[in-house]
Order: structure tokens, then sequence, then C-alpha cells
């Protein structure tokens, strides 16, 4: 089964994708820590996008894809035509030294990485595909 | 959406924490902070039993006062997380940077054993 949710790159909309995430797993026998952080990393890249590539303009649109496997590897696609933001690219940084430069950002990549079991990217009809897997066993 | 609640006790400001904190609600968190600190408290505690749900925007928000804190010994102690936010911090091994503990006389005591 799939779902899909289109939204523009305002902050205020997070929210929404943490619902749509939530409200498309819930018959998929997730358990709820499990949930709780798979609804993170995508409020986590979702967040990433809107700031970095699209500067929060909520007339740029984000999709949302989730595919529902039969085999317990979940698929989070989001969809853009924006600047591409690879977190792959990015080191992750070294929590004392965020400590120290009392920085606030830099902790997304590191949940997003820990949380998911893949992070690629991909191009799909001229637009950039950032493709989240996760497994439940 | 986040709704901030603060109170006095003992000498020490109680935040807290009520709903949800994401990219565009952290600078409310951020902002009861600053002036906890700026009305000159010495102890503060963070009542977390009523957040919902935190993301990396709300985690820098307290990372970015430890040093702060530490500089000006004040302790900030956090207490009463649900798991499902606890699990936040702990993918993030965040619970060795930040005080945390489970219940409010907890907090307060650990707060009183850091500021002596």
């Amino acid at each position: 089964m799939n779902y899909q949710y289109n939204i523009g790159c305002s902050l205020s909309n997070l929210k929404g994708i943490r619902e749509f995430v939530r409200t498309s797993l819930k018959d998929q026998h997730v358990p709820e820590i499990e949930m709780s952080a798979i609804v993170l990393a995508l409020d986590e890249m979702c967040s990433n996008l809107m700031i970095h590539a699209h500067h929060c303009n909520p007339d740029h649109m984000l999709e949302l894809h989730i595919v529902i496997p039969a085999t317990g590897k979940f698929i989070f696609e989001i969809v853009d035509d924006g600047s591409l933001f690879d977190i792959n690219e990015f080191h992750e940084p070294d929590l004392g030294n965020l400590v120290h430069q009392k920085r606030k950002g830099g902790l997304g990549i590191r949940l997003v990485k820990a949380i998911m079991d893949n992070v690629e990217y991909l191009k799909r009809d001229e637009k950039n595909v950032c493709r989240l897997t996760k497994i439940i066993k | 959406m986040v709704h901030i609640k603060r109170l006095q006790e003992d000498g020490a400001d109680i935040i807290s924490v009520i709903g949800e904190i994401d990219a565009s609600s952290s600078i409310e968190l951020d902002l009861a902070i600053a002036k906890s600190v700026g009305e000159g408290f010495k102890k503060i505690l963070v009542d977390c039993s009523a957040l919902e749900y935190i993301s990396s925007a709300g985690l820098g928000v307290f990372m970015s006062y430890i040093e702060e804190l530490r500089d000006k010994n004040i302790p900030m102690v956090l207490f009463g997380m649900k798991e499902k936010v606890a699990n936040t911090f702990s993918i993030l091994g965040l619970a060795d940077l930040l005080h945390i503990a489970a219940t409010r006389p907890e907090a307060k005591k650990l707060a009183d054993e850091l500021s002596v």
C-alpha cells in the first residue's frame, strides 16, 4: 500500500507531516518506540529540506511517499525540486563541539542516520528523491 | 504547538513544557530558559511530564545552554520524561551531557546536590 502527502515548506506544517506518518503506519503493528523514532526522522528530514533547500517558502512543495511493504522494509520518500541537500555529505558534528560552540543545529542528521537503516538520493522526473529505508522485524 | 508554564518553588524555577517541540516551536523553550537565567534563578527544573514530542531543534536548545549554565553554576535538571521522549535523548547519547531525573523530588534532590 502507498500513501502520499503534499505539503508546503512552512515549519508550521511539520505537525501535519508527523500526523501523516503516524496515520499511515497505524495498522502496521509498528512498536510505539519505533513509530516515534520514524516520525522523528521524517520530521528532521523535512525540516532540513524546508530550511536549507527551500528557505521556508510555503509556496514550495514537498511530496511525501510511504510504501508499506509485505516484508517489513518500509520506504519513505521525500520528493522536491529544490537544491539537493544530501545529509550523507555532512559530517556528523561531535557532541562536545556542539556544546562548546553553543550550536542549536546539527543534531538532526545524527538522529536520522541513527534511526534509519539507509538514506539514499536519486533523481526521478527531474526531481530529487530522498529515500529513507527502515526495516521493522 | 507547545505551551510553557513557569512556577517558582524553593528557589528553583520550574519550567513545564506541554505539547510538542519541533523546529517551529523550539524558540518558546529557548525564551523560557533565557528568562529563567536572566531573572537570576540558581536552579532550573524542566518538567517534561506533558512533553509529547521533541525534535533535534528542542534538543539543540538544551545543548546550547549546557556551557553557560555550567559557567554560572546553575544546575538544570529535566524530569518526568515519557519513554518515547526519553528515547530521543538516548539515541543521541544526551543523557550523559544533561541532568535527567525520573521524578520532581529526584530532580530537586539532584539540583540541590549539583548546586553545592
